[in-house]
């Protein structure tokens, strides 16, 4: 396991660093100039060198990736916003803000998010999953099949939309989403949150029935579930101990793309929602070219997939023994 | 219980047979039409006997014992017929009855102990949970139940092996755990479907050996399914034929494979090697393919790879179905007579 891990972690880094690498130089393969953008619309030359330089701009990029770099894990010195200590992901091109500390300030609304809708979804998902699975072409099996087929179908700006006009403006039955800080009062957190939850979790929920469905039809006609009946297990036991153990590898392994792909931001859902989260801090980074931004969500981006991709895999070895740690 | 009621109830019993077959139907449903997998098939198990079940694949001889512990889908599964255990009647018997029944009184191990057993639980917990269940056990007792079970079915170290998983033991090994599980609640009857197909031929050797010593110190009878005439040889003390979903011999081990009366008998057991023929003698099969069990022949189903048709008289065969006669002891269902029968298998008698 200790042997896994430290493989596993060395390889994530390596990953992240390749991905900075790409992305970093990537941005100055595209046109546009954000000392330019920084300096406003009327710049005069001596103004545009200095905002370049401001911003550190006036090295060459290899350098620039450096500093950026060594930033993160000594801090890091601008000519006129000082000192930015460890961990310095620098400052917004934009508006001076320290991208660190907008991380920081955005992340807990994205978690909440992730983990609000992923518990509705997971619970969802896979119970109706199951339930189809086990009446397999009864009218259940066929409701399942067919709502799940509608969710995945549907786009989050368009039920999301409509679950607002009817939920809050027609029936009043909730107040327009918004984020209060689970630590300030944990209620109001899960009710201003509960519509952006149930609309993300309607999406994703449509996989993980059809996923669970198919995977527990298999494992149904086992031949080790068949021996756990003549063994005179329960069908309750059936089910829970042996053919659910089985559908638990292709459900995890979903459950730890769509968790990672969340955490780096639901941009679509975020935007529906006027959430400030990761998702719209990214997308706003991008239209802004604003670097320092944009190098940090990407990787957070990247982080959480690479994080999530080490967990799934260790998982597979405590769901099925057959599975070698290396 | 007594004689008078077990008269009263099934007069098709005979003996101390204690479980009874009589008159069993069973067909599934399919997008094709009805499969027709078993048809009116009757017999009965002796205390403490093995009856090999033999035939080809299609024959119905896993769908048969299935039934018995009521392990077909209820949805695609029509079954008929009465199946008696003891005093309890298990066609169409309520679903905590039969839970209670399955691997407690009727044990069952399957063909493929590679797949037969959970990959993701130990060896030990696969069966000390049979034990729990059934017994009410402590997990410490049925723990050690299942030590002890391991230990009996020859497990070198079962205190350490208990908590491996099916994946380190090899095929052999995995069939021995599959035993001792179905073995642990000490069953009556313990039904073994082709359980050594799947081994190589010196382990299955052991496992034939093994049913055998399990059967002689724990008075189980044992239902053995096979399409190897040799196991049946080995190990059964009655031998039933089946083809089509009925049976078309019965009698002792010694009856059928020693003077038997159904062509396809004969088919069967010209269609195995012997060591001690030599090499360029080639094998005869049972000509043309097993009857599609949607659309059976008229007559006897086996009329169409039968050599002998004509011999029974002219249309006999072909139009209706032979019964089998006599009710006990060694019965054939072939419309030849007696004298006929001796007298081919008299001349097959010398290929074999």
């Amino acid at each position: 396991m200790l042997r896994f891990l430290t493989r596993r972690s060395i390889g994530a880094l390596f990953t992240l660093l390749i991905i900075a690498v790409v992305t970093f130089f990537m941005f100055f393969a595209v046109p546009g100039d954000p000392a330019r953008l920084s300096c406003g619309k009327v710049c005069p030359p001596e103004s545009l060198v200095l905002a370049r330089h401001n911003l550190g701009l006036d090295h060459p990029i290899f350098v620039q990736f450096v500093q950026w770099l060594a930033g993160i894990f000594v801090g890091r010195d601008y000519p006129t916003l000082g000192h930015c200590p460890a961990p310095c992901l620098g400052y917004s091109f934009v508006n001076k803000e320290p991208v660190f500390a907008a991380i920081v300030d955005r992340l807990p609304v994205t978690i909440s998010l992730t983990i609000g809708s992923a518990i509705i979804f997971l619970v969802f998902g896979v119970g109706t999953g199951v339930i189809a699975g086990l009446r397999q072409g009864k009218p259940l099996d066929k409701i399942a099949s067919v709502s799940s087929l509608i969710g995945a179908s549907v786009q989050i700006y368009f039920i999301g939309t409509l679950a607002v006009y009817f939920l809050v403006f027609q029936w009043h039955v909730v107040e327009r989403p918004r984020y209060v800080p689970f630590t300030e009062n944990p209620l109001e957190w899960a009710y201003g949150l509960l519509i952006p939850w149930i609309v993300l979790a309607v999406i994703f929920t449509a996989n993980y029935t059809r996923m669970t469905r198919s995977t527990m039809v298999e494992q149904l006609s086992e031949d080790f579930v068949r021996t756990a009946r003549a063994k005179g297990m329960s069908n309750r036991t059936v089910v829970l101990r042996f053919a659910l153990r089985g559908t638990l590898i292709p459900i995890v392994t979903i459950f730890g793309i769509d968790l990672a792909t969340l955490i780096g931001g639901a941009i679509i859902t975020e935007t529906t929602f006027s959430l400030q989260g990761i998702g719209r801090l990214s997308i706003a980074a991008v239209v802004d070219s604003d670097l320092p931004m944009l190098m940090a969500t990407v990787v957070l981006a990247a982080a959480a997939i690479v994080v999530f991709n080490v967990i799934v895999d260790a998982l597979y070895a405590v769901i099925d023994p057959r599975v070698r740690l290396t | 219980m007594t004689a008078v009621t077990l008269t009263e109830r099934s007069p098709g019993r005979r003996g101390d047979a204690f479980l009874s077959v009589q008159d069993l139907h069973v067909s599934f449903s399919t997008e094709d039409g009805v499969v027709k997998a078993v048809n009116g098939l009757s017999f009965e198990v002796e205390r403490g006997t093995t009856l090999g079940i033999v035939g080809e694949s299609g024959s119905g001889k896993s769908v048969t014992n299935l039934a018995i512990l009521g392990l077909h889908s209820k949805e695609h599964t029509e079954i008929s017929g009465e199946i008696w255990y003891g005093d309890t009647e298990l066609v169409g018997a309520p679903g905590k009855t039969l839970e209670r029944l399955r691997g407690n009184r009727i044990a069952m191990i399957f063909q493929d102990p590679l797949t037969a057993l959970s990959p993701y639980h130990t060896i030990g917990k696969q069966i000390s949970e049979v034990y729990r269940k059934h017994k009410g056990a402590s997990k410490n007792e049925s723990r050690d139940r299942a030590i002890e079970m391991l230990q009996r079915v020859g497990i070198p170290n079962p205190k350490v092996r208990v908590d491996d998983y099916p994946h380190h033991f090899s095929g052999g090994m995995r069939q021995r755990a599959m035993i001792a599980m179905a073995l642990v609640c000490d069953p009556d009857l313990l039904i073994a479907d082709e359980p050594t197909t799947a081994l190589d031929v010196t382990v299955q050797a052991q496992i034939l050996d093994l049913l055998k010593d399990l059967q002689q110190d724990f008075g189980t009878s044992i239902i053995l399914i096979t399409h190897d005439l040799g196991v049946v040889a080995r190990t059964a003390h009655n031998v039933m034929v089946m083809y089509a979903g009925r049976a078309v011999e019965r009698g002792t081990a010694l009856e059928v494979l020693g003077t038997p009366r159904h062509p396809y008998a004969w088919g069967l057991l010209s269609s195995i090697p012997r060591l001690s023929s030599p090499v360029d003698v080639p094998l005869k099969p049972v000509r043309g393919t097993p009857p599609s069990l949607l659309n059976l022949p008229s007559g006897c189903p086996f009329h169409p790879r039968c050599d002998y048709p004509q011999l029974a008289g002219p249309e006999l065969c072909f139009n209706d179905r032979p019964e089998l006669s006599p009710e006990t002891g060694h019965g054939d269902a072939c419309y030849l007579t007696l004298k006929q029968k001796q007298e081919i298998f008299a001349k097959i008698k010398e290929n074999l």
